[in-house]
C-alpha cells in the first residue's frame, strides 16, 4: 500500500502520530532535528489542533525539510524567506495556525533581516529555529552562531568572528515570546513549542538541535544543558540581564511579553465599484 | 490664432513653486470643460525643493501622448528648470513666459525661436492677500487656451482646501493678463461622454481590486509607491490587506505566502526591486502560485534615474528567472490599459497558477490624464480548488498542465507548497522523468493560453508595420495617423501579452508586411532582440530606440516611417 502522504480528511482528535507524515526525512541518524519533528508533532496534538487547520512554512537546509515530514498544509520556498511567506499567510489568512521552521544559516545569515522585522512586527506566528552551529545541508561551513574558533574548509582556523546572539537580538527586536529548547528532552521541547503557539504574537523558540555528522561535539551538548533557574519575567530589562550572561545552555521561557500582536488594517466590505467614483468626472 | 484640437503647455519652477499643483488644476479645468487631458511630469531628485514641471496636453480627442512640441512654456523661475529642455521641447511658434524678476529665460529655451513674453507672475500675486504666483499662472495658462472662467473656477473649488479667495482673485489676475498676449485656442470640446480622471498607477491599482487581489504585500520605490499609496486605503475598504514588508526579497514572499493561502496577491515595485524578486518569482512557478507583480520601469541599470521613465527592464522580466521558468509578461499599452491589462494579469496569474509580470513605466504610471470611462469588470478567470480527498495530487499531470490546488483549510488537501521539483503529489523528487513532467506540465499551463483579442493592439493596414509596447504606443497611434493622412498606410501592432509569445498570432498580424519598424524605450533593442528570437520577422526590418527619459515624439515616429516609405 502506499504510504499516506496528506491527512485523512477525518480525524476524530488527533494524536501526535496524525501529524507525522510517512516521509523518510533526507536527515541523518541521530540529527536533533528528528526529535524536533516529534516534538512539534506532539505539540500540535497538545493544542488540539487538526492538520489542515495548520501550516508549517520554511527556507532552505536541514530544518526546513520539515513541512513534508508532517501532515499540514506546508510551505517551503526559498532560502531564508519563510518569514516573509508565513507573515503573507498569516495575515492573509488569520485564521490558521502557522509555524516557521528554519536553522541558524537559513534564519540567521540569509534571512537575518527578516527576523529583526518579524520580531517587530509581533505577527502572531511561532518561529522554531533548530540551531546546531553549522550549514549541514552544504556539509560544514561556519554559521552565525558557530564559535570563532571552529574551524572548516572555507574558514581554515576558524573565522575569528563573534557568535550571533538570537535571543538578545529577538529581544531587542520586539518578540513577544522568547525560549531556548533541547532537541534531546522532545518532550520538554514540545512543550514549549505548544507554550510558544498558545502566546499571542511574535514567539521565538530556539531549539538546540545537534549536527553529529558535522559537528559531534555537540553530542556533550545533552550534559551541559539544565534548566532555567528563573522564572519566565514580562520585563524586557531583566530579560535582557539573563540573556546578555546566559551560558548559552538554559532550557525554559526567558522571556514572555504582553504587547498586541499585528493586526493589518482592513476589515470592511465595500463594493469594488464603489471605489469608482473617486476617478468619476 | 485658429483654434487647436489640441493645446501643449508646460508649467516649470524650483521647488515649493506649485507647479504641480497649479498642473493637476488645470487638468482638472480641462476635463470639467469637457476636453480631454494628460499631464505627465517631470522632477529632479531632491525630495523637497527641486525644480520640477508640469507638462499638459489638453485635447478635443483621447490619447495619453505629449506632442512634440509645448505651445506654452510659462515658468515660476528658471533656477535650474534648464536642466528640463529636452524634455520640453519648444518652435518658433512656441510662447515662452516668464517672470521678469527672475532674469532672462534660459538661451537653451530662446534659441528654439520661441517668443518671450515676460510677465511679473510674483508681483502680480503680491496685489492679493495670501495670493500665490502658481494660481497667476495658472489663469494665465487657462485663457491663454479659452478654458472657460466657470471650469478653472470649479475645478479650484472642487481641489482648494484653503485659500480659495485668495487663489480665484490671482488666478483671475492671471487671466487678466493673457488678453495682453496672442493665446493658443482651443476648438470645441467634444460631445460629453463619462469621463474619469485617473493616474496610471490608479488604474493599474484600480484593475488589481477588480481583478480580485486581496492582499497586497508593499515596499516603497519610485516611480511604484502611488500605486501601493492608492491601494493601502482602497484594499482596506474593500475587506483585503495591505503588509508593508521590509525590503522587495520580503514582499514578493508575502505575496506568496498570501497567495498558497488562496487570497489572490500583488505587489508593485520598479527596476532594482524586480531584481530581488526574481529568484522568488521562480518559486511561483515551481510551487505554482499565482502572483502579480507590476513592475513600473524607470531608468537603469543599477539606481539610475529613479524619477524618469524607461522600458529596459523587458530583459529581466521575460529571461531573469533562473531554470526553465514559464510565466506570464504582460504590458499595458496606455493610461486607461494599466487597468484592463492589470485585471487581466489577476485572472492569468490565478487561472494559471503562474506569476505575472506587469510592465507599466514611469510615464503611464505618473501620467494623470482624463479618459473615456473604462468598461465594467468582465467575469473574472478564478482559481481551480481543490476539495480534499484521500491520495489528492497538487501537481496532478492534467492536459491543461493546472490541476486543482487545495486551499489551506481544507480537510484532506494537505500537501507542501515546494520550489523543489517535485512529483505529482509534491513529494521533492530528484528524478529525471518527474522533473521533464513537471517541466512539461508547466510549459503546457502557458502553451494552451488562449489570449483572444488581447494579446496585441492591431490597427491600421498597409505593407508597413510598426511594431512597439507599452507607452510608445501612442506615440506611434498619432504618427500613424499623421502618416495616413498624409496618405501612407502602416499598420501598428502594439504587443500586450510578451510572454508567453504568440508567433502564429504576430504572423497573422503582419501578413502581407514588407517593412518592420521596431520602436522602443531602451538603449540595447531588448525588443528587437526578442521578436527575432521568436518570430519570424516579415521583409525588411529596422529599430528605432534610444534610452529614457525622453518619450518619442510623433513628429520623429512619423518622420522615420515616411523616409522609410520614400526609400
Amino acid at each position: 500500500m502506499e504510504p499516506r502522504m496528506n491527512a485523512p480528511a477525518v480525524v476524530a482528535a488527533p494524536a501526535a502520530k496524525d501529524f507525522k507524515s510517512a516521509y523518510k526525512p533526507v536527515w541523518c541518524p541521530g540529527c536533533g532535528d528528528y526529535s524536533v519533528l516529534a516534538a512539534i508533532t506532539k505539540a500540535l496534538a497538545q493544542l488540539g489542533l487538526r492538520p489542515e487547520n495548520v501550516a508549517v512554512v520554511s527556507g532552505i537546509g536541514c530544518s526546513s525539510r520539515i513541512p513534508a515530514y508532517t501532515t499540514c498544509y506546508g510551505f517551503h520556498g526559498v532560502h531564508g524567506r519563510s518569514l516573509p511567506a508565513a507573515t503573507g499567510l498569516k495575515a492573509a489568512r488569520p485564521d490558521l495556525t502557522v509555524l516557521v521552521a528554519s536553522g541558524d544559516g537559513d534564519g540567521y545569515s540569509i534571512g537575518g533581516n527578516h527576523f529583526l522585522h518579524a520580531c517587530r512586527r509581533n505577527i502572531d506566528l511561532t518561529y522554531i529555529v533548530m540551531d546546531n552551529h553549522v550549514y549541514g545541508m552544504t556539509k560544514g561551513q561556519p554559521s552565525p552562531t558557530t564559535e570563532p574558533d571552529w574551524s572548516s574548509k572555507l574558514a581554515p582556523g576558524g573565522t575569528g568572528l563573534r557568535e550571533f546572539h538570537p535571543l538578545v537580538i529577538a529581544l531587542a527586536s520586539g518578540a513577544n515570546f522568547i525560549a531556548r529548547a533541547f532537541s534531546g528532552d522532545p518532550n520538554g521541547c514540545a512543550a514549549l513549542i505548544a507554550q510558544a503557539v498558545r502566546h499571542p504574537g511574535f514567539s521565538f523558540v530556539e531549539v538546540l538541535s545537534p549536527c553529529v555528522t558535522f559537528r559531534p561535539e555537540q553530542r556533550e551538548w545533552k550534559t551541559r544543558v539544565h534548566a532555567a533557574p528563573v522564572e519566565p519575567t514580562d520585563d524586557p530589562g531583566r530579560a535582557a540581564r539573563r540573556l546578555m550572561t546566559d551560558d548559552g545552555f538554559n532550557i525554559g521561557v526567558l522571556y514572555q511579553g504582553s504587547r498586541a500582536p499585528y493586526r493589518p488594517a482592513g476589515g470592511s466590505a465595500q463594493r469594488v465599484e464603489d471605489l469608482e467614483c473617486q476617478f468619476r468626472l | 490664432m485658429d483654434p487647436r484640437t489640441s493645446v501643449s503647455v508646460a508649467l516649470a519652477g524650483s521647488g515649493g513653486a506649485g507647479v504641480m499643483t497649479a498642473g493637476n488644476m488645470l487638468l482638472e479645468a480641462a476635463a470639467q470643460a469637457g476636453y480631454y487631458g494628460l499631464m505627465t511630469r517631470t522632477s529632479g531628485p531632491q525630495i523637497r525643493g527641486g525644480e520640477a514641471a508640469a507638462m499638459l496636453r489638453i485635447s478635443a480627442f483621447p490619447g495619453d501622448g505629449q506632442d512634440d512640441r509645448f505651445q506654452v512654456l510659462a515658468a515660476i523661475d528658471w533656477q535650474n528648470v534648464g536642466r528640463f529642455a529636452a524634455e520640453l521641447p519648444l518652435g518658433p511658434e512656441s510662447l515662452l513666459i516668464g517672470d521678469p524678476a527672475q532674469g532672462e529665460p534660459p538661451e537653451v529655451f530662446t534659441r528654439s525661436g520661441a517668443r518671450y513674453a515676460p510677465v511679473p507672475l510674483k508681483a502680480l500675486a503680491a496685489q492679493v492677500s495670501g495670493g500665490w504666483t502658481n494660481m497667476v499662472a495658472l489663469g494665465l495658462l487657462a485663457a491663454l487656451m479659452r478654458l472657460p472662467q466657470e471650469a478653472l473656477e470649479g475645478a479650484m473649488r472642487k481641489s482648494m482646501k484653503k485659500g480659495l479667495d485668495a487663489g480665484i482673485a490671482a488666478a483671475r489676475l492671471g487671466m487678466a493678463q493673457a488678453a495682453t498676449l496672442q493665446g493658443t485656442p482651443l476648438a470645441p470640446p467634444p460631445a460629453t461622454a463619462p469621463r474619469w480622471l485617473i493616474t496610471g498607477n490608479e488604474a493599474a491599482g484600480y484593475g488589481a481590486l477588480r481583478g480580485g487581489v486581496r492582499f497586497v504585500a508593499a515596499y516603497p520605490i519610485t516611480p511604484a509607491t502611488e500605486l501601493l499609496e492608492w491601494l493601502a486605503p482602497a484594499l482596506a475598504k474593500v475587506g483585503g490587506t495591505l503588509v508593508q514588508a521590509e525590503d522587495e526579497l520580503a514582499s514578493i514572499n508575502m505575496a506568496l505566502g498570501a497567495s498558497f493561502g488562496g487570497v489572490p496577491s500583488l505587489t508593485a515595485t520598479s527596476g532594482p526591486g524586480l531584481s530581488l524578486m526574481i529568484e522568488s518569482l521562480g518559486l511561483g512557478v515551481a510551487a505554482e502560485l499565482p502572483v502579480v507583480v507590476v513592475d513600473v520601469m524607470r531608468t537603469g541599470p543599477s539606481t539610475g534615474i529613479a524619477t524618469k521613465s524607461e522600458q529596459a527592464d523587458l530583459g529581466t522580466a521575460l529571461y531573469g528567472l533562473h531554470g526553465d521558468a514559464p510565466h506570464v509578461v504582460v504590458a499595458p499599452n496606455s493610461l486607461a490599459d494599466c487597468l484592463a491589462t492589470t485585471e487581466w494579469a489577476v485572472g492569468l496569474a490565478e487561472s494559471l497558477q503562474v506569476p505575472v509580470i506587469v510592465l507599466s513605466d514611469q510615464y503611464l504610471g505618473q501620467a494623470r490624464a482624463v479618459v473615456d470611462m473604462p468598461p465594467a469588470a468582465k467575469v473574472s478567470f478564478a482559481r481551480m480548488k481543490a476539495e480534499g480527498a484521500e491520495g489528492y495530487k497538487r501537481y496532478a499531470l492534467t492536459p491543461s498542465g493546472v490541476s486543482p490546488m487545495a486551499i489551506p483549510g481544507t480537510a484532506g488537501g494537505t500537501y507542501v507548497a515546494d520550489g523543489l521539483e517535485h512529483n505529482e503529489r509534491g513529494t521533492p523528487s530528484s528524478q529525471a522523468a518527474d522533473h521533464l513532467a513537471q517541466m512539461d506540465k508547466r510549459a503546457r499551463k502557458l502553451a494552451q493560453l488562449d489570449p483572444g483579442d488581447a494579446w496585441a493592439s492591431i490597427e491600421g493596414d498597409g505593407e508597413t508595420a510598426l511594431v512597439t509596447f507599452g507607452s510608445c504606443t501612442a506615440p506611434a497611434r498619432e504618427a500613424l495617423a499623421r502618416a495616413r493622412a498624409a496618405g501612407v498606410a502602416v499598420r501598428l501592432v502594439s504587443v500586450r501579452l510578451l510572454a508567453p509569445a504568440q508567433p502564429e498570432r504576430l504572423k497573422r498580424a503582419l501578413q502581407g508586411v514588407k517593412r518592420v519598424l521596431v520602436l522602443e524605450q531602451n538603449h540595447s533593442g531588448q525588443f528587437l532582440r526578442y521578436l527575432r528570437a521568436e518570430y519570424d520577422l516579415p521583409g525588411e526590418v529596422r529599430s528605432l530606440r534610444r534610452p529614457g527619459p525622453l518619450p518619442f515624439r510623433p513628429a520623429e515616429i512619423h518622420e522615420a516611417l515616411e523616409q522609410w516609405s520614400r526609400a
